[in-house]
């Protein structure tokens, strides 16, 4: 399942994206359907092209793909690990707009395959360290948010960005529940050097495949130094804001769970403690636990962002 | 509810067919005995040690509100299970000695260091390591000679901790989800009827000794 491309592949090898997402409509067109859906269809996954990147964590051995897909947070679709796995099928992806607004010159509803088409996708192998002590090591294919962000042309009081997931009772399982979960939708948001930052990314795909439902598709945020739940998948909407934006895990335990929930080890989640943790797929019974890394082991990249602020104070 | 339950007046109680004592311990031991069986071949998803920790003191939970269902059920329902109380309470013991032995050993590796600071500054985990202690005495006085030796009334009082456990147990449980998931507070839920059940009864047939409301 691993793509094995080599490593220094030259742009002009790659499929255009403009082309990779026109193929099904000259093929759907050749069937009479000239305006059929453009992105893949995400029940069935799609092979998607990208380019190695650099900021690659690259020693770290891959997470399996059945791990990768089947242990999932994702309540909207259910509380148990595995329940997104067997629920997110019922979630409809296409077509998919995400609507771009607030103090941005370009505000609008954007189809989400023309959001990232000017960007080549590449694939970012990260850490991801979830809130729970538990992390996996995941191929992403995706492009830099920042991309998206200078396309959009924020204003210069938009100070953050606000992002929102779907909300769809009809085709969410876990939303409807006697004591909600969290207050839906989903939302998370981001200080705008934190987007800006070129870790950050916007995924489509992991391992070389567009994103699973129960992985957030069609697109999701990753922000590799952040603990999972930042992450917001089934992205509807990003909102360039001048105020810190609501959190939801912040909304529901504030205590527990800070706006910038930056991977550190020496901050303890109240109820338990983030020192180690636990890597899916290593060890099985017998898993050790590993020592947590300072912003998830990308101190050198990320650490100046937050210079001079008190991070026991700022989870 | 309780007067209601008398006036039925069976005091014979339903014929529930006599299954051997040793059975119910080897039923209760099937789910440890395959969720071993899972784990040892890598069949309890991508957090095997996690799954197989979680299961384990869920049983714990199950046997323990099974062991309090026996007096409800015989007294409003004249189902008379007492024979089998002790061993489903020892499965709940046996049970939470496993969960606790994932925890210490395949959780936590011994790091003897680290579960002193989960013990302390944690408090779902304070509240496991008391309702274990709890459990203890209770354990190793579910014998014949144990109730001889202490007398009825005396082990009828000691067994009372039971209650407090159950409620270590369920609060143990509520407390290490995130947010409000429905399963730990339909355990709650149960905890509390069967205990409330008690509680109500307790005022209700202090005042007099008598089986038979008129």
């Amino acid at each position: 399942m691993l793509i094995r491309r080599s490593a220094n592949i030259v742009p002009s090898e790659i499929t255009p994206r403009d082309v990779y997402f026109n193929r099904r409509q000259l093929m759907a067109g050749a069937a009479g359907l000239v305006a059929a859906a453009a992105w893949p269809d995400a029940l069935r996954a799609a092979p998607l092209s990208a380019t190695k990147s650099p900021l690659s964590a690259t020693d770290e051995k891959l997470t399996s793909r059945k791990d990768i897909t089947t242990y999932n947070n994702y309540y909207e679709f259910g509380t148990d690990k595995a329940s997104p796995a067997q629920n997110a099928h019922t979630l409809k992806t296409t077509p998919w707009t995400v609507k771009v607004d607030g103090l941005v010159a370009k505000p609008a509803a954007y189809a989400v395959e023309d959001l990232i088409k000017e960007s080549s996708l590449e694939e970012r192998i990260y850490r991801m360290r979830c809130v729970e002590g538990w992390s996996m090591v995941i191929p992403w294919v995706g492009i830099p948010l920042a991309d998206v962000i200078k396309r959009v042309e924020p204003q210069g009081s938009a100070k953050y960005v606000a992002f929102e997931t779907a909300y769809r009772p009809d085709e969410m399982s876990g939303v409807d529940t006697l004591i909600p979960i969290l207050d839906w939708p989903y939302v998370e948001g981001l200080r705008m050097d934190e987007a800006m930052h070129p870790l950050t990314i916007l995924a489509v795909g992991l391992y070389g495949e567009t994103l699973p439902n129960q992985n957030g598709a069609p697109i999701r945020l990753v922000v590799p130094w952040k603990y999972g739940f930042k992450g917001i998948k089934s992205i509807t909407r990003i909102s360039f804001v001048e105020k810190q934006p609501e959190t939801s895990w912040n909304k529901q335990a504030s205590n527990e769970y800070g706006f910038y929930a930056n991977v550190n080890p020496a901050v303890d989640h109240p109820r338990w403690s983030q020192a180690t943790e636990r890597r899916i797929g290593e060890g099985g019974l017998f898993v050790k636990r590993r020592p947590t890394l300072m912003f998830n082991g990308y101190a050198d990249q990320v650490a100046q962002l937050y210079m001079g602020m008190d991070l026991k104070k700022f989870y | 509810m309780a007067g209601q339950a008398s006036t039925g007046g069976a005091k014979r109680g339903f014929s529930v067919p006599q299954i051997p004592k040793i059975a119910v311990y080897i039923v209760g031991f099937v789910p440890a005995v395959w969720l071993f069986y899972e784990g040892v071949n890598d069949r309890l998803g991508a957090d095997p040690m996690r799954y197989l920790e979680q299961a384990l003191g869920l049983w714990a939970l199950r046997f323990l509100i099974a062991s309090l269902t026996v007096t409800p059920l015989r007294q409003l329902f004249s189902v008379n299970l007492l024979r089998y109380r002790r061993a489903l309470g020892l499965l709940a013991f046996y049970y939470a000695a496993l969960h606790l032995l994932i925890y210490l050993v395949l959780d936590q590796g011994l790091d003897l260091a680290a579960i002193g600071a989960d013990i302390i500054k944690r408090p779902y985990i304070t509240i496991g390591m008391a309702t274990f202690i709890i459990l203890t005495p209770l354990a190793l006085t579910s014998n014949n000679a144990a109730i001889k030796r202490l007398g009825g009334q005396a082990w009828a009082r000691l067994h009372r901790l039971v209650y407090a456990a159950a409620i270590g147990a369920v609060l143990h449980f509520v407390l290490v989800v995130k947010s409000w998931p429905l399963e730990p507070l339909v355990y709650a839920a149960i905890v509390m009827a069967l205990l409330g059940y008690r509680l109500a009864r307790s005022f209700t047939k202090k005042p007099s000794p008598r089986r038979r409301p008129a």
